[in-house]
């Protein structure tokens, strides 16, 4: 083993940021129910809605914080909107559901769940980059549209989707939009009235934040029946008493965010460049997943034909650098990576993709590291392998 | 212990990854006498087993994986162990012999380790067919399954090697479990377990 460690793969999740650390550590005292009428109670809820204000304004609408209903994450903000959806389904007329084929595993089981529940689902196909395909998501919209459910950016290859025009095009059909922003929220600009979005999803923890807090932004007016049923947090959205000290901290890692956000992407921007551009010239035969330009700043997918992931990233944590894969043996299932197939690239380059997902502490010398460390690995594995690379 | 690669292998497995024995090297101009492949790129893993042989005793080995971490240490792991036995020995040996000696392999890794075993039995069908004795070992070490109609796994891993991919198709070739159906659960697995590593395109 390797005493050197390199962490790559800060779209799998974050540590806490230290300034994130200190607030939810010096405000570890504060016990008290943050819905209790006394003094520490609202002391403890003074936090909650300064943090909901600070998440508010992460995604441009700090004006009315109160859009923001805080969930323990992203899985739970995602099936809230889908359990929504059944609701309204099965009293309305309204019954179609379109995401993509690329979703999040939380967004594309929800939506076989409603599919199995006799509404009608369509997993938008996507471009060899991850984009998806607008002629499809048009021909798709109908009268009878409920809802429209397309994720801002990809976590394993990092295309960013055009949003405004997605958000645009599902609301002129009368439908709810829905977008799982998960991996974009700190990593790219996010408006959710940009993308005239109904509804939002965020994770705290791939924001330097702590884990089990998320928020749902639920614009004004826009339908919520509860996943969790109970007391009257939340305005009835949500029930459960208060992860006070997880949303203070979720609150902290918002402001650090949006504070840090151009020049943090312009950092790591270039070290996900130098790394990419390091690997193609060191390796032979790499490919590049994900969209050229409308990618995230962090997130590098390459595939190395001939070289299996899961051994790649074994041989990879030896050497102290940890990344994830594709690949089917990495996943406990026999399948690859849904992402990559729904991009085209065939089952082996999906079994050979490796994801680095770069963040706040990456240094030069971790991609120097990296490029140093990965070519004899692939050049053995190729070595030893039955396909050509 | 302590060892962060632990919770996922054994060190015996991790030893066996990280210095692979008797991979083949084109530079070493290893002739073999007989040789097998299994598996396929698409599902993520492909074996090849070469042997060399002399008077039906295995003498070396080389091999190559397209494959995961436990391929590579299982099959490295074989390698070793089928240095010196008579091709009748080599074929008898179960996966799980192999998986026991790597100090054992996590659930859902079984079925990786699984592809040497099936290369070498391939590599040892490649010789007997070579030597005029085509399906000779048909039978060796065959577990039987289906104890109504004595069909055994190596009678459903033919059947996928013919064409079957469901329990029909699997029926229609064997009959197994037209008694008393209490065979269904584990053949199915064995089923699915063989159409991953011959049939899936």
């Amino acid at each position: 083993m390797s005493s050197r460690r390199v962490y790559m793969d800060y779209n799998a999740t974050t540590p806490l940021h230290p300034s994130v650390q200190e607030a939810m550590v010096r405000d570890l005292e504060i016990f008290a129910n943050a819905s209790s009428m006394h003094e520490d109670g609202r002391k403890a809820r003074g936090r909650v809605e300064e943090a909901r204000k600070a998440v508010a304004e992460l995604i441009g609408c700090g004006d009315n914080p109160e859009q923001i209903v805080f969930t323990s994450g992203g899985s739970e903000s995602n099936n809230t909107v889908f359990a929504t959806m059944f609701h309204l389904g099965r009293k309305g007329p309204r019954r179609g559901i379109i995401t993509s084929a690329i979703e999040h595993p939380c967004v594309l089981n929800a939506a076989k769940w409603l599919e199995s529940e006799g509404f009608p689902v369509t997993f938008l196909k996507v471009d060899e980059y991850g984009k998806l395909d607008m002629s499809q998501l048009k021909a798709s919209l109908g009268p009878d549209t409920l809802l429209v459910s397309i994720m801002a950016a990809n976590n394993e290859i990092g295309t960013i989707q055009d949003m405004a025009e997605i958000g645009a095009l599902a609301k002129a059909s009368g439908a709810y939009f829905h977008s799982d922003a998960t991996q974009a929220v700190g990593k790219i600009p996010v408006c959710a009235d940009d993308w005239k979005a109904d509804y939002l999803t965020m994770s705290c923890h791939k924001l330097y934040g702590p884990k089990g807090v998320g928020a749902l932004y639920l614009r004004k007016g826009a339908p919520l029946e509860p996943l969790i049923r109970g007391g009257h947090q939340e305005h009835g959205h949500r029930a459960g008493t208060y992860n006070n000290i997880g949303i203070l901290g979720f609150g902290q890692a918002a402001r650090l965010a949006k504070e840090e956000l151009p020049e943090y992407a312009r950092r790591v921007f270039a070290l996900r460049n130098k790394l990419r551009d390091g690997l193609v010239a060191a390796i032979p035969k790499v490919r590049v997943n994900g969209h050229p330009v409308n990618v995230l700043p962090n997130t590098l997918n390459l595939s190395f034909p001939g070289a299996e992931g899961e051994a790649i990233l074994l041989y990879l944590d030896l050497a102290g650098i940890e990344v994830s894969t594709g690949s089917a043996c990495a996943s406990g299932s026999l399948e690859p990576s849904h992402v990559l197939l729904a991009t085209g690239v065939g089952p082996e380059l999906a079994h050979g993709s490796i994801r680095f997902s770069l963040g706040r502490a990456t240094s030069e010398e971790d991609v120097d590291y990296i490029i140093e460390q990965l070519p004899p690995i692939i050049k053995r594995l190729r070595a030893m392998s039955t396909v050509e690379a | 212990m302590g060892d962060a690669f632990s919770w996922l292998y054994s060190d015996v497995v991790k030893d066996h990854f990280m210095n692979p024995k008797n991979v083949f090297n084109p530079d070493e101009g290893f002739e073999p006498d007989a040789q097998g492949m299994t598996g396929n790129v698409k599902c993520g893993d492909q074996m090849l087993f070469m042997l060399k042989l002399k008077d039906d005793v295995i003498e070396d080995v080389r091999w190559k994986t397209y494959g995961c971490a436990s391929a590579i240490a299982s099959t490295s792991m074989l390698s070793e162990v089928v240095k010196g036995l008579t091709i009748k020995d080599a074929y008898n040996i179960k996966p799980d012999d192999i998986a026991q000696r790597l100090g054992g392999l996590p659930d859902n890794k079984i079925h990786c380790s699984v592809l040497g075993d099936k290369a070498l039995r391939a590599a040892i069908d490649d010789h007997l067919a070579k030597t005029g004795r085509e399906g000779a070992f048909r039978n060796e070490g065959a577990r039987i399954i289906c104890t109504c109609l004595n069909v055994s796994d190596r009678d459903i891993e033919d059947a996928v090697k013919q064409g079957a991919r469901d329990w029909e198709g699997l029926q229609a070739r064997t009959k197994i479990g037209t008694v008393c159906g209490g065979c269904k659960k584990e053949a199915e697995e064995l089923l699915h377990e063989y159409v991953h590593i011959f049939a899936e395109e």
